[in-house]
């Protein structure tokens, strides 16, 4: 498997990933944002961290450079994107997803750990995790308050595109277990083909048990698969 | 040629920098005070006599990157 994980100024996520995707011996290259062209990629990676200082908008100058317009291609001949926070904004910010991403509902930044649950693993991103399952994983973020029209929030509850949760240590998915007030407790979602995730959480942190759990590793298995 | 250019988040999108600051000036005496609602302002000096196409221009430039459509709205004046 060929990985590309793009690199903004501001990105501080970029090497953790790479870390866990060459653990699994993935071929990674990491691609300034600057370049025209994107190496051949099974997997593209948009990485957590504050491209441009969060300037304007979070996300919002990321996704006009150069580079993005040519994930934005990749993305719709159906490659692998995996947008991890930032780079979920920034997947927002170039329409690969709908929705936006607002500030916190606490008006804190929020850097914890939390628990969601995996609601579906009918997907090429969940498919070594059981669906029900609750993985603990780590949240750093000021804008992750996911919103989005009825309309499309229904497309998204009905076509199983939405696939991590923000829960409880039962799997409870409520108020209490939101961190951020996004609305129905929404920590990921996916287009409408499912090539492209975009998550709040990051998976990378939980990669490797010397640091913490291994919870987050899964996601990188079931992109080999 | 310069416009002045103010972003906001939409009526219906929950403002919570707003509220604060209304809530604190609340609390600080101001009775009759409605709501805040928080934005962003952008000064543009564009080289450009003919004032419809520049106006267009800039609208161009909220819709494309100065305002994100589905949470905000812009509205443009003419500073000068």
């Amino acid at each position: 498997m060929k990985s590309s994980v793009i690199v903004f100024p501001g990105s501080n996520c970029d090497r953790d990933v790479a870390v866990a995707l060459e653990r699994l011996q993935f071929k990674n290259s990491m691609v300034w944002h600057k370049e025209t062209e994107l190496p051949k990629s099974d997997l593209i990676v948009v990485p957590g961290g504050f491209s441009y200082g969060d300037y304007l908008r979070s996300g919002a100058i990321a996704a006009k450079s150069n580079i993005l317009s040519e994930v934005i291609s990749a993305g719709k001949k159906g490659a692998l994107i995996l947008g991890i926070c930032n780079g979920f904004q920034i997947l927002i910010e170039c329409e690969l997803l709908q929705g936006a991403l607002l500030r916190n509902s606490g008006l804190k930044f929020i850097s914890k750990d939390i628990l969601v649950k995996v609601q579906s693993n009918k997907n090429k991103f969940f498919n070594k995790y059981k669906a029900g399952e609750v993985l603990k994983l780590n949240i750093a973020h000021n804008e992750g308050n996911y919103f989005t029209n009825k309309k499309h929030l229904e497309e998204l509850e009905n076509n199983e595109l939405i696939p991590l949760k923000y829960c409880d240590k039962e799997g409870n998915i409520n108020l209490k277990s939101n961190p951020n007030g996004s609305i129905n407790n929404i920590a990921g979602i996916f287009n409408k083909n499912k090539n492209i995730l975009g998550m709040m959480p990051h998976p990378e942190r939980m990669a490797d048990k010397i640091l913490s759990v291994e919870d987050g590793l899964g996601l990188f298995l079931s992109l080999m698969n | 040629m310069k416009f002045a250019v103010t972003v906001t988040l939409k009526k219906d999108v929950l403002d919570p920098q707003g509220k604060v600051v209304g809530q604190t000036l609340k609390n600080m005496g101001i009775k009759n005070l409605n709501q805040v609602r928080q934005g962003k302002f952008f000064e543009i000096d564009m080289d450009e006599k003919d004032s419809v196409k520049a106006e267009g221009q800039v609208k161009e430039m909220c819709e494309k990157l100065l305002a994100n459509q589905i949470i905000e709205d812009f509205k443009i004046n003419k500073a000068e």
